[in-house]
Order: structure tokens, then sequence, then C-alpha cells
């Protein structure tokens, strides 16, 4: 693959998502000007943090007047997921130089992660075309991101019953898509359905905490099991380590 | 000017989570059981952040036949299991979603 069809093929494989964050974008300009907040205040944070979560939430809190140090800390809490993102790609980008990285980190969001890493694992992304894929789906992103937040900023509230529509499905589609293709050995339906069950008993902590914590609960049962499966089945261990 | 300051605060948190192991990637590798763990991060964090959206109406759980994000959602699963392919999984997954919101709503 060279540069431009690998920078194609990763805002390609990130359009279902793109689709689906486009409600999302003109939802949060909307509503921070129905909030009366000046159109620079969206439109910025939208340009510079660029996480979707954390802009709603910080959105909520700038409405009751918390302070400074709360709206950065929960925004901290909020990301931390993606720090769990960035261990995971650090020997896809290792080889890179620092302003490769700089941008890379930038556009570490949860789509780029997941519509990135299948094809890194399956071998069709690696070392020399991989990080222009990631390139290409986080500008492709980040040029919905930043027109979808003016245009709801343009638009203020005359967009009615847009969050009716149901057009956020498609990441939710999106994320099957990737996830089930793992689902093949147990460790992994394991994590599957440990992470799934805290999501739905955590889901009333504050900041997104209660995803976090069954994210890593998911994690550790993968580990957990695939720990089990090789003590009781040694022989196991290289098509269990293999699939990825 | 309170509002300047939160936003840079929030891009510099951000920014921070996700530069802090990028910065020093060239230099450390991770321990084989981190490694080993890593692999069951897309399958534990998508998970997580679905199920809430599928499963949970009005911040109740609801396993409602008639709820277009569950019947959109078997759909693609089963789909998905069966087939592996992510394309087609999205597509079944979207178009049994509005079947299911403009025929049964």
């Amino acid at each position: 693959m060279t540069k431009q069809s690998a920078m194609r093929f990763g805002a390609l494989v990130s359009v279902p998502m793109i689709i689906g964050g486009i409600p999302f974008g003109l939802i949060f300009g909307s509503l921070a000007i129905s909030q009366g907040l000046e159109p620079w205040v969206p439109l910025l944070m939208s340009a510079l943090v660029f996480a979707g979560s954390a802009q709603f939430v910080a959105l909520g809190l700038i409405a009751v007047d918390a302070p400074l140090w709360v709206v950065v800390s929960t925004t901290f809490i909020v990301n931390l997921r993606h720090l769990l993102y960035a261990a995971d790609f650090i020997k896809y980008i290792r080889h890179l130089s620092i302003p490769w990285r700089v941008v890379l980190a930038f556009g570490l969001i949860d789509e780029t992660y997941a519509a990135v890493k299948p094809y890194y694992s399956s071998g069709k992304l690696d070392q020399h075309n991989g990080h222009w894929a990631y390139f290409g789906s986080f500008v492709a992103f980040y040029v919905m991101w930043n027109s979808t937040t003016l245009i709801g900023v343009l638009a203020g509230e005359l967009i009615p019953g847009l969050s009716e529509w149901g057009l956020e499905y498609a990441m939710v589609a999106t994320f099957i898509g990737i996830i089930t293709p793992y689902l093949r050995t147990l460790p992994y339906w394991s994590a599957f359905f440990c992470a799934a069950v805290f999501s739905l008993i955590l889901h009333n902590l504050p900041n997104n905490l209660g995803m976090l914590i069954a994210a890593l609960f998911g994690v550790a049962a993968g580990v957990l099991t695939d720990h089990i499966q090789q003590r009781f089945n040694p022989d196991n261990v290289q098509t269990s380590r293999g699939t990825n | 000017m309170v509002l300047l300051q939160i936003i840079l605060g929030m891009f510099v948190v951000t920014f921070g989570i996700r530069f802090v192991l990028y910065a020093r990637a060239h230099k450390v590798s991770l321990p084989d059981w981190v490694e080993n763990a890593l692999r069951f991060v897309p399958v534990a964090v998508l998970t997580a952040i679905i199920t809430p959206m599928i499963l949970l109406q009005d911040q109740q759980l609801s396993f409602d036949w008639r709820n277009p994000w569950l019947l959109g959602s078997l759909a693609a699963f089963a789909v998905g299991l069966w087939r592996q392919q992510p394309l087609l999984t999205i597509v079944t997954g979207v178009v049994v979603f509005f079947a299911g919101k403009f025929l049964l709503v």
C-alpha cells in the first residue's frame, strides 16, 4: 500500500463510525450555544481537546459553574481509557519520529483505535503503512468533528429531534463488527462477558468510571481465563496466543 | 478567561494521557504479561462502551424485544459470529435497527 492508499484505507474503514459521530458533533455545538456559551468555546474545545464524551461532560460541568480543577480532573478520568489504547499501540509507533507520534497521539480516539487496530492484528497494516492509515482515520474524524461542531453552533437549536434519529447506532454496530471476530476462544469470551456485565452493574458511577472499571475487569477476566486454560491444557498455549 | 483556561487544561490532560506512552515508545518495552493482557483491550473496552447503550433505556435495564437497539445488536452479533466480516455485521445491525425503529414504534 502506498501512503495515499493507506490514508484512504484508514478513512474508509472509519466511515460507519464517522456517520455515527455526526449527530454527536451537531448536538455538541448546538447544546453549547443553547447553554449561552459564546461560539468560540465549543469550536476551540473541539479543535484542541478532540474527545467527544469528555467534551459533553465538560459542558455539563461548565453549566453548573464547576471550578477549573473539577472540569480538568473529570476530563482526566473520562479519558483515562486512552492510556490502554496507547499501550496497545506502542509496538506500532515506536519507530516513528517524535512529530509523528505527537500527531498520532493527538488523534488517538476510541473510533480510530477501533478502526485501525483490527488491521494491525490481521497483518494488513504494518510498520510501513500503518501510521498513514491511522493518520487518515484521524484526519477524517477530525474534519467531521470540527465541521459538525461548527454546523451545530450555527444552527443553534434549529435541529429538532436530531437525537431521536438514531444515527449514533452506526457506532454500536461498528463496534460489534470489530468485537465479534475476536470471539473464537474462551479467554476473549470471558473478557467480553465480564466487561458487559460490569458495565451494566457499574453504569451509575460518575464520569465513565463504570465503563473504565468494567473494561479493566474484562481484561483481567481474559488474562485469568487464559492462565487457567494453559494450566489445565498446556498444548493450548500456541493456538490461544496465536489469535492476535 | 476561565473558559479559556478550562479548555487549555482539558487539552493538556487529554493530550498528556494519549502522548505519555508514545513519547517514550522507543525506550520502553512492555513486559510480556502486559502485552498479553493488552490483547483483550479492544473486546473489553468496546464492549463496556456499547453494552449500556444497548440495554439501558431511561437508566433502566431493558430486555424488551421491541427495543431497536437490542434487535439490531442481536442481529449484528449473530451475523458477526457467523461470518466474521465487519462490514456485513455493520450493515445487518443498521438495517435491523432502522427496520425495528420504524416498524415497531
